[in-house]
């Protein structure tokens, strides 16, 4: 047989196909969601059967501060990504390092709450019904937060050794979409565990 | 032929060293090795899973027998169920998957080959540690090795206090790694499909088989992972005192039912969706017919997706649920049989009228159509609440599933063998062997399951390890033994048939089927690059339009 392209000449003018890396990572993310949806389904269907206490009435302190620091994390790693796809390599780096210090700052306030609960309030992940749920689902997403942390310094790490140009702009892209996925995902976390649950 | 393969200078093509060879099987992010690697995987836990199935029909063969202990048996039944599904099924239709994606949508590779070998070592190592329990299982306690609270682990059986010492921590860890492994997997699948394919190939003239795969793919991203976070929470219970699982502390036993079945139903269908892909394949190419309503097909495999999201708690009648999911789960387990009806009518009216070739491909392919029918019946039955009340637990169900699993997928898969062999070796599988794999499995699958389900009806409840005499079970229980021995003796058969094909078989050149979808037009097996230029389709049977000139395809599309 001869080649199959020889008699299908007429190649279609205008060819694209979807990124690869941007359609990977909705696929992940959606993958990602359906594990969030289970562990705040258990949560939610959890809410008030613990046996004994303490409950989140009496624990929870809303962490409005950290709340805000990682929401706005997400605007800067937006406008960082433009500036990178302009070229304005020196707004982006500031704008990038802004983004890994405010998720850094979550973190931080993720990791005060959780000494406090445990060393002033008493409640760890096996103390109560509310203690594992609440800990699972603060904890996969903090675990979430850290990888997304690990992967922006990554990029920070080339980009202050001036390897990340506009023509890494699309992959710095496909890193964006999960962090404000991961920022989404608070927003649920947010309003289960400290609004609904509450 | 000679414009297909490229001369690629200063490298030298050719065996090495045994060592070579096999670091070359090791490191490879090439999708045909990998999909070739499952396949082999997928095989050596065949064997082992129905080992484990030979060992409880012998221990049922006959009353109070005393082949094997109970706690063997328990640990048989659960090994046997987790073997099949995790390490069997899933390995062998993901490894169709990665050899036949790519070269079916005209790309050299998939969209992540290192993610592709990833994900295939993931699975590799769940293996591993499911079977590693035999050794590791008792750990400090002494309390017996492999995982045998059954294949899905209701709590709180598999709690710290019930299932003591590692087995079930095995077990999780295996499912979670396996998992991780589908997930990348299936993100790769849907990237390649949608992001790789050849020019002209608009998703309309894309072949059925890459279109079932990338619903099956996105189906794994939510059905499979709702199993990940419930074994995220089950370790949580038995490593760090939660208490998801713990009714003692206000926890629900019936949480883990749903979150299990959340992902056990949508799994059947993240199975039989591949088998339907084989089925769209094979039987156009044997009936000499292009598939009769390709549109249809592909949107009742998305409506199927679809339903079988919602029909979970259609396994779990029993446990008592409110009158209105009653209702709920009984109509929509109902409704999938109308999507899965259209497939089966459309594969007839494929073959209606058609010059059917008999080839052990479609021999296959038609004793799949008949099981899955009859498969399909006893889902109807078991979907109607009050009738899964009198049978759930019973031998009826397992009969209902085996007829799915095997009646249905695993004929399929060995259709696809027969079909696919020669590209993926250059070598027929011989078509003597073939019938009689064929005839003496049929056989012996009827015997076992069709049988099966009268001991079922007669109130034989499933997992038990021994049974009183008298009850009328004996003589099935004897003659689905005996079935159960003739499956055996085809499976050797068939074997010795991949086996011997691979050194003697007559040699398939490019397209022994005169088949009309893209893999066929390379080598047999297909080059490391797949195609040396990367073709343009004008229609979705571009092998056609390549054989008539005269009369192509994308004239009427």
């Amino acid at each position: 047989m001869s080649t199959i392209a020889t008699p299908l000449t007429s190649r279609p003018q205008a060819w694209v196909l979807p990124d690869r890396g941007k359609v990977a990572m909705a696929s992940l993310i959606i993958a990602e969601s359906a594990i969030f949806t289970i562990f705040v389904v258990a949560y939610l269907f959890y809410v008030g059967k613990s046996l004994t206490g303490p409950t989140p009435r009496e624990v929870l302190e809303v962490p409005i501060f950290f709340t805000i620091c990682l929401l706005s994390s997400s605007i800067t790693i937006h406008y960082a990504g433009k500036f990178l796809e302009h070229g304005k390599h020196g707004a982006f780096l500031i704008l990038w390092l802004l983004t890994i210090v405010l998720g850094g700052l979550f973190i931080f306030g993720t990791g005060l709450e959780w000494h406090r609960l445990i060393y002033e309030r008493g409640l760890s992940i096996s103390t109560n019904l509310f203690g594992t749920t609440y800990y699972s689902l603060v904890g996969l997403h903090a675990f979430h937060v850290t990888v997304g942390l690990i992967m922006l310094s990554l990029v920070a790490v080339f980009a202050l050794a001036g390897r990340v140009g506009a023509e890494q702009s699309w992959r710095v892209e496909v890193l964006s979409m999960y962090w404000h996925f991961v920022d989404a995902v608070w927003v649920v976390v947010f309003t289960v565990v400290y609004i609904v649950g509450r | 032929m000679s414009s297909n393969v490229m001369a690629i200078p200063n490298v030298q093509v050719g065996s090495g060293t045994w060592l070579e060879i096999l670091h070359g099987w090791v490191t490879t992010v090439d999708h045909k090795r990998l999909g070739i690697l499952y396949i082999l995987y997928a095989l050596i836990f065949l064997v082992v899973g129905g080992i484990e199935a030979m060992i409880m029909r012998i221990q049922l063969i006959r009353p109070h027998n005393d082949f094997v202990s109970p706690q063997v048996f328990n640990r048989m039944f659960t090994m046997h169920g987790t073997t099949m599904i995790f390490f069997v099924a899933m390995p062998l239709l993901f490894g169709f998957a990665n050899y036949l994606v790519p070269l079916m949508i005209g790309a050299r590779d998939m969209a992540f080959p290192r993610l592709n070998s990833f994900s295939f070592w993931l699975t590799a190592l769940g293996g591993f540690l499911l079977y590693f329990s035999f050794l590791g299982g008792s750990g400090l306690y002494g309390t017996g090795n492999a995982p045998d609270v059954g294949w899905w682990s209701y709590a709180p059986l598999g709690a710290q206090a019930f299932s003591p010492g590692h087995s079930s921590d095995y077990w999780t860890l295996a499912l979670l790694a396996s998992g991780f492994g589908s997930i990348g997997t299936a993100i790769n699948l849907i990237a390649t499909i949608l992001c790789m394919r050849c020019p002209g190939m608009k998703l309309g003239r894309m072949p059925l088989l890459p279109w079932l795969y990338l619903v099956m793919a996105g189906m794994v991203l939510i059905a499979l992972t709702p199993l990940s976070a419930a074994q995220i929470m089950l370790l949580i219970d038995r490593y760090l005192g939660g208490h998801f699982f713990d009714t003692q502390a206000g926890g629900s036993a019936v949480l883990w039912m749903h979150f299990f079945w959340i992902f056990g139903h949508p799994e059947v269908y993240i199975l039989i969706i591949p088998s339907f892909a084989f089925l769209s394949e094979i039987v156009p190419v044997f009936s000499r017919k292009p598939i009769f309503g390709y549109p249809v097909m592909v949107g009742a495999a998305v409506c199927i997706a679809f339903v079988s999201m919602s029909v979970w708690a259609h396994h779990i009648f029993t446990i008592g649920m409110s009158s209105y999911a009653n209702a709920f789960f009984t109509i929509t387990s109902m409704t999938v049989g109308v999507p899965t009806g259209i497939k089966i009518f459309n594969w007839l009216a494929t073959m209606w009228g058609g010059r059917i070739q008999f080839k052990t491909p479609m021999l296959f392919c038609i004793g799949f159509l008949f099981q899955f029918l009859i498969a399909g019946l006893t889902g109807i039955m078991l979907a109607a609440a009050p009738f899964d009340w009198q049978l759930s637990l019973s031998y009826f169900v397992v009969a209902h599933f085996h007829y799915v699993i095997v009646g249905g997928i695993l004929f399929s898969v060995f259709g696809a063998f027969y079909y696919w062999y020669p590209k993926m070796t250059g070598r027929m599988l011989s078509e003597r062997l073939g019938k009689w794999h064929f005839w003496l499995f049929l056989i012996g699958f009827h015997l076992t399951f069709d049988t099966m389900h009268f001991p079922g009806l007669l109130g034989m409840p499933r997992r038990i390890y021994t049974y009183e005499p008298g009850r009328g079970w004996d003589t099935m229980n004897l003659i689905i033994t005996y079935g159960a021995l003739i499956q055996a003796m085809a499976i050797l058969i068939f074997v010795w048939n991949l086996v011997g094909s691979y050194f003697k078989g007559t040699k398939a050149g490019n397209d022994p089927w005169d088949a009309w979808t893209l893999e066929w037009s390379v080598s047999s097996p297909p080059p490391a690059y797949n195609f040396a230029t990367i073709p343009v389709v004008e229609s979705r049977r571009p092998l056609w339009d390549l054989k008539h000139p005269e009369d192509p395809d994308s004239r009427y599309e």
